[in-house]
């Protein structure tokens, strides 16, 4: 397949095929990684910047991971520990690095729009690592693989994205790329963690946990940010818990073979329960295991030359 | 007849004919034409029509402070291209306008800049710093010049001061001018609250923050029986709460800026910062709901909300980039559109940018009768200009409209019977 686009931005500029076939490439990967040899000389020469101005420990190293096992150069740039940010703005910084000629910056920016608005100024790739509320588009491509591995197709199944919704660009971005694959989506959260105007979204919503559950293939639970108490959204965490924690009593509800994800990190005891985290229905480690391969495939499709077949 | 200065074949109202200007006041429009007149000038109108010069009682001209953005001279620049003849500027300069030096400054600045008009009236702070803290000095400030009191750009959040403000302005006979806006519920807001954001993942600002905030102005007003300006309408339902107070008769007077009247929240999509404005664009539904009550005099005054901005600050990503639209320039053509559209009339616009400005600020207006300010401009309907860096006069370039085809060009400019602005 001929890649035509220069920035992952967002999975809603991806055709159901792109999806599909970022999955075909994750899978090869996924198999490389699991061989004691880890390394291919795909995007020798090639550097890519980590560009990580919101802390972020777990999809930077997996970034981080995936270029040095298609031996690509990486750079880490953090917001704090550099002077080159200092003060300066976003579009300069920008400049700054596509000066020094790297062929992907993979952007973490706490402000939605922040990775459009870097692909606007620069003529390199720009992935999109998470912006704001906005998009996470490998997080949803390493949701959709990870399923992809157990169930054969999407058709008819049904999914629960289970937490803060309202400021999730994980939940975003799995809304949009599990529909295309064709899956149903449900939303299930207090009206406080909602966004206040979904009605052209293709979901169904729930404030109304246990109904939730009912007859679902699959739960995705979203970290709770601690400080949403604070801002009032929720009067304290132990209800929170109580009502919208996952747990082995909502188990009964769903499919006898439900599977249950999450994107990490987990508060254990607020969102999800331990016992379900460390359970045989949990894909949650599989989920880290295929995000290395998933970016992997995404710096491969963006970053090989054209033309340039895929060393076994 | 003596005449200082006849404009021939301008059309006023559907007539053909000329008028005639003595001693910076109207003396005639006489259709059909005159050759009696022995004019000191003649000015040849042929194909435009004549407007009288429009009042905007909302601009931001951030000079003293923030003159990169603009400053006096410029902002009345694009003022007087634009069809503007007076314009109140806002008192959120730094220093903040809530001392006499400060107003005094601005005015000189005008005047010297141009003796002649474009005529700046500043508004007085309606509390020290804008901080919401303690009245300004009213009385100094209207003695100074200014001609109504706002704390626009920071709302006032506490009800009893924003009750004595109302009351002690009354004395002086100056209207209070307020941003309805409940900054609780706007906190941190980057656009309107609905669809759209919640589709881009940016925190929303919700219409009830400003309805919540009309409610109140409403209240106040009926328990005072004391006249408010609500400036910068944005939404159905604070058309529908002013509707409701007109009706009772309480002295509840509102604005709405042509933004409103021709853009929605769709205009963010792609994180556009140009469209990034406070109040932000709301809804479809909420633009039909303005355009009525423009029509219907529901709401009194068209306003720009002139809020010009450098174009490194809009380059930024969407959260960190300022609110506001530059306005003057484009302001006429914008509900021009409408006119060609038959969503308004050109009366509608007269009244709304001249007649209902002039009378709740009490300022000087032209209506072609004799002996009125000799204020007017000649229109080219079918002008077309591209909005550009090029065309807009003020030095700020940040409107959507940037880059769009616009009908309708103000050609000349005359202020008190003087040419002061000539494109022709
Ligand atoms: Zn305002």
């Amino acid at each position: 397949m001929h890649w035509s686009h220069k920035d992952l931005l967002d999975v809603s500029q991806l055709s159901v095929e792109e999806i599909r076939h970022v999955f075909e490439t994750a899978r090869h990967f996924l198999e490389i990684n699991r061989r004691p040899v880890k390394k291919v000389p795909t995007l020798k020469g090639k550097s890519v910047v980590l560009f990580f101005a919101e802390p972020s420990t777990r999809t930077k190293t997996s970034f981080d991971m995936a270029a040095k096992r298609l031996s690509a150069d990486s750079f880490s740039l953090s917001k704090s520990g550099s002077s080159l940010l200092k003060g300066e703005s976003l579009k300069d910084t920008a400049l700054t690095l596509q000066a020094m000629r790297p062929d992907a910056i993979v952007v973490r920016h706490s402000f939605s729009g922040a990775a459009e608005f870097l692909a606007k100024n620069l003529y390199c790739t720009v992935i999109n690592a998470g912006d704001g509320w906005h998009a996470h588009p490998t997080q949803a491509l390493l949701d959709g693989f990870t399923l992809s591995q157990v169930w054969e197709s999407f058709e008819n199944r049904e999914i629960l994205i289970l937490g803060d919704i309202a400021h999730s660009r994980v939940a975003r971005s799995d809304i949009i790329l599990l529909t295309k694959l064709g899956a149903r989506v449900r939303l299930c959260a207090p009206r406080t963690l909602l966004p206040f105007d979904v009605k052209n979204w293709p979901v169904t919503l729930f404030t109304d946990l246990e109904r939730a559950c009912e007859g679902v293939d699959a739960i995705i639970c979203l970290r709770l940010q601690l400080e949403r108490q604070e801002a009032g959204l929720l009067p304290d965490l132990r209800e929170y818990a109580q009502r919208y924690g996952l747990a082995r009593k909502h188990l009964a509800l769903a499919k006898d073979d439900v599977k249950i994800m999450h994107p990490g990190p987990m508060n254990r005891g607020v969102e999800i329960s331990s016992e379900l985290a460390d359970g045989d229905r949990s894909l949650i480690l599989d989920q880290v295991e295929a995000g290395v391969a998933v970016r992997m495939a995404v710096l491969y499709l963006y970053l090989a030359r054209p033309g340039t077949q895929l060393h076994h | 007849m003596q005449a200082d200065l006849v404009v021939k074949n301008v059309v006023l109202n559907d007539k053909k004919g000329d008028l005639i200007v003595h001693q910076g006041k109207i003396k005639e429009f006489v259709p059909g034409g005159t050759e009696r007149v022995q004019a000191e000038e003649e000015f040849d109108g042929q194909g435009f029509l004549l407007w009288p010069s429009l009042i905007d009682v909302h601009v931001h001209l951030r000079e003293p402070g923030f003159e990169y953005k603009e400053d006096i001279n410029s902002g009345l620049k694009a003022a007087i291209a634009g069809g503007f003849g007076q314009v109140m500027a806002m008192a959120n300069t730094n220093p903040v306008n809530d001392s006499a030096s400060v107003t005094e400054f601005m005015l000189e600045q005008a005047r010297n800049f141009h003796p002649h008009g474009p005529f700046l009236h500043p508004i007085g702070a309606l509390t020290k710093g804008l901080t919401g803290k303690e009245l300004s000095p009213m009385a100094e400030l209207a003695e100074a010049g200014c001609k109504a009191f706002s704390n626009d750009g920071l709302p006032v959040e506490n009800n009893e001061l924003f009750r004595r403000a109302v009351e002690y302005s009354s004395d002086l006979g100056l209207k209070v001018i307020d941003h309805c806006e409940d900054s609780y519920l706007s906190h941190e807001g980057l656009m309107n609250e609905g669809e759209v954001s919640a589709y881009l993942g940016l925190k929303g600002i919700p219409s009830v923050a400003e309805t919540m905030q009309v409610a109140r102005d409403i209240l106040m007003a009926a328990y005072l029986d004391l006249p408010i300006h609500l400036a910068h309408i944005s939404c159905r339902q604070s058309v529908e709460l002013i509707a409701w107070a007109k009706q009772k008769s309480i002295p509840i007077t509102a604005e709405t800026c042509p933004h409103y009247l021709v853009w929605d929240e769709t205009l963010v999509q792609g994180y556009n910062t140009l469209a990034k404005v406070n109040p932000p664009l709301r809804t479809k539904d909420d633009v039909l709901a303005l355009q009525q009550a423009v029509r219907e005099k529901v709401i009194d005054v068209l306003a720009t909300d002139h809020a010009p901005h450098a174009q490194f600050e809009k380059d930024v990503p969407f959260a960190e980039a300022p609110n506001g639209i530059s306005g003057l320039d484009t302001a006429l053509s914008l509900c021009f559109g409408l006119v060609l559209d038959g969503v308004l009339s050109n009366d509608d616009l007269i009244r709304l940018f001249v007649q209902a400005p002039a009378e709740i600020f009490d300022l000087k207006a032209n209506a072609f009768q004799e002996g009125d300010v000799a204020d007017f401009f000649l229109f080219a309907p079918e002008a077309e200009w591209e909005v550009g860096p090029e065309t807009m006069l003020s030095k700020g370039k940040n409107t959507p409209a940037l880059g769009q085809k616009l009908r309708g060009q103000v050609m000349a400019h005359f202020l008190r019977g003087r040419l002061v602005f000539n494109r022709i």
